[in-house]
């Protein structure tokens, strides 16, 4: 299982990445896609929709599971990743390259909030037992 | 499925085996003074004689009548075939089937369901069946909502069939949605698209468009669909399912099609029968339909690449997405479905609409002779399918009640949903009635008006 260092993380499962822009891109983790499967269908927040940290604003359907997808972090949507709404399988393939959207912050120091790689990994073994 | 009764050497071995003395004692939760309540609305038991005599005695008062009332629920001729296929052991069931490997039967029937229906609606894909009509265009309205995300306000046409508009307001209130009546022209008898204006300014997720609508009468479904999409808002088309094989399907409305169709399945081989069950058909773009509820039945192949058929994006459904499931409809009609499908099938599309003409020269031939021989004239001037409203200048309900005493069913007073429309009456005619029988409802219709 792959857990970069220089990304932050929530124990909901997904990643969060801050870009040059300020802006900061969302997808879920390496664990989440392996424990969903094959994924079949991303619904990611629409284009301009204001997203708030912990709460659902999409979905992720795998062939044998659904499961809702959390903003890490609060703020409005700036842009979409619309390769994976025809390649889902882009997130299994890689799913730190696979964003979903990406958000303006609203409250830049939400990102430090977020776990680190090593607490991440810490959230994953938890869970196994 | 086999009736197991129990021996009392079953009932004492099951008791000891979970330590209980009396099998009373299983309903100690059940407080002692419902338990021993009177149930006095329920009469006694009857013996097997007994039953038969009184459904003999039940059948003569439904009696035979000639029927000219439609406002939902439609007369057509169903060829025998349909019913004596559907009944075999193998089809006879309401449930889809969850298990492939042994249900491939139910499930190419169900799946060429939805590619007939896809077909006639002229949208991409539908589910296998709901309800009925009514809880349709509920669950239609639920999902508009769900795909649009930020309104909560859905217009409704006073055109539509008003039960209908009660079904979806009592499924969709909890859910803080809004049901916004549309007016509707009083000399065409529909909504007039140039009239909305207002209802536009604030953001709304769906408007509903009845085709045809309650009174019979053609909306003007282009505009409409254009206007409402225009606005950022999905259609949904509630759509008489004969009448589509004249029409333009919903998903051929406006520029860009009506984003759901949903109806009354039931005049496509379900009889009429004290009100159900009948069945509710969905359709949708592809683009909306994993925010589809209920079932759907997909075409694969197996692992040896042969062609089957399975129920596909479950991950819609609550036995996955629990909760958050599109719909809590799980089960739905497979048996009114079945008859659905091989009535199509007989028919075919040419049959289909030889039907929907003659449905519609019958409601012609009959406004004619009405205007002609009784000199009563249609209410409204839009154009209609097979039911219209006729205006009367009298109340419709004593004329109704004489025309039952002549086994006429003579239509709907539409003054109960319409005040305005107590003088009035919804009048239908589908491919079933011959001259005569018309001639038996003018008969009827002008001693029972006369009489009064």
């Amino acid at each position: 299982m792959s857990v970069p260092a220089d990304l932050k993380y929530a124990d909901s499962h997904e990643w969060a990445r801050l870009e040059a822009d300020g802006t900061v891109s969302v997808g879920i983790t390496d664990h989440a896609q392996d424990r969903l499967g094959d994924l079949v269908f991303v619904e990611a927040p629409k284009l301009g929709q204001t997203v708030a940290k912990g709460k659902e604003c999409g979905v992720v359907e795998s062939v044998k599971a659904a499961a809702d997808l959390y903003a890490p972090i609060s703020g409005e949507v700036v842009a979409v990743n619309e390769a994976l709404s025809g390649s889902p399988e882009k997130v299994n393939q890689d799913a730190y390259a696979a964003w979903m959207f990406r958000v303006r912050p609203s409250d830049p120091a939400e990102l430090n909030a977020l776990l680190d790689a090593a607490a991440y990994e810490k959230v994953v073994a938890s869970e196994e037992h | 499925m086999p009736f197991i009764p129990h021996t009392d050497d079953d009932v004492r071995a099951m008791l000891a085996s979970i330590g209980v003395q009396r099998t009373e004692s299983l309903f100690d939760e059940i407080p002692q003074a419902l338990r021993e309540a009177r149930l006095t609305a329920v009469p006694p038991q009857l013996g097997e004689m007994d039953v038969m005599r009184l459904m003999q005695q039940r059948a003569e008062q439904d009696g035979r009548w000639l029927n000219f009332l439609g406002a939902g629920a439609y007369e057509h001729h169903i060829p025998a075939a349909v019913w004596q296929i559907v009944t075999r052991g193998e089809f006879y069931s309401a449930y889809t089937p969850y298990q492939a490997e042994a249900s491939q039967g139910t499930l190419q029937v169900l799946y060429e369901y939805q590619s007939m229906m896809a077909s006639l609606t002229g949208l991409d894909a539908t589910n296998a069946s709901l309800y009925d009509g009514a809880s349709a265009l509920a669950e239609a309205i639920l999902m508009a909502v769900r795909l649009h995300k930020s309104s909560h306000r859905v217009l409704v046409p006073a055109t539509v069939h008003p039960t209908y508009v009660k079904v979806a307001r009592t499924i969709v209130s909890s859910q803080d949605i809004e049901l916004i009546e549309l007016p509707y022209c009083t000399e065409q008898g529909t909504t007039l698209p140039e009239s909305l204006q207002r209802f536009g300014e604030k953001p709304f997720a769906a408007l509903v468009i009845p085709q045809p609508n309650f009174f019979g009468a053609l909306e003007q479904v282009h505009a409409l669909t254009d206007w409402a999409q225009a606005h950022a808002a999905l259609v949904i088309g509630v759509v008489n399912p004969v009448a589509l094989a004249l029409l333009a399907p919903p998903g051929r409305w406006g520029q860009r099609g009506a984003d759901i169709a949903v109806g009354e399945g039931q005049p496509l081989g379900v009889p009429l029968a004290n009100g159900g069950p009948y069945f509710g058909f969905l359709a949708c773009k592809q683009a909306h339909v994993r925010q589809m509820p209920g079932r759907i039945v997909g075409r694969t192949v197996d692992l040896d690449g042969r062609p089957g058929f399975t129920l596909t994006l479950q991950a819609r459904e609550q036995h996955i997405r629990r909760s958050k499931a599109t719909s809590n409809i799980c089960t739905n009609q497979g048996l009114a479905v079945t008859a659905a499908t091989i009535h199509m099938a007989l028919l075919g599309p040419q049959g289909l609409r030889r039907v929907a003409q003659a449905c519609h020269a019958n409601l012609r031939a009959l406004l004619g002779r009405l205007e002609t021989e009784a000199g009563v004239r249609r209410r409204f001037a839009a154009p209609v399918f097979h039911e219209a409203v006729i205006a009367l200048g009298a109340p419709a309900a004593p004329i109704l009640e004489r025309m039952r005493d002549q086994r006429v069913l003579g239509g709907l007073d539409p003054g109960a949903d319409y005040p305005e429309l107590a003088d009035s009456l919804l009048v239908c005619a589908t491919e079933t009635k011959t001259a005569a029988d018309l001639g038996r409802y003018l008969e009827a219709f002008t001693a029972a008006r006369h009489a009064g």
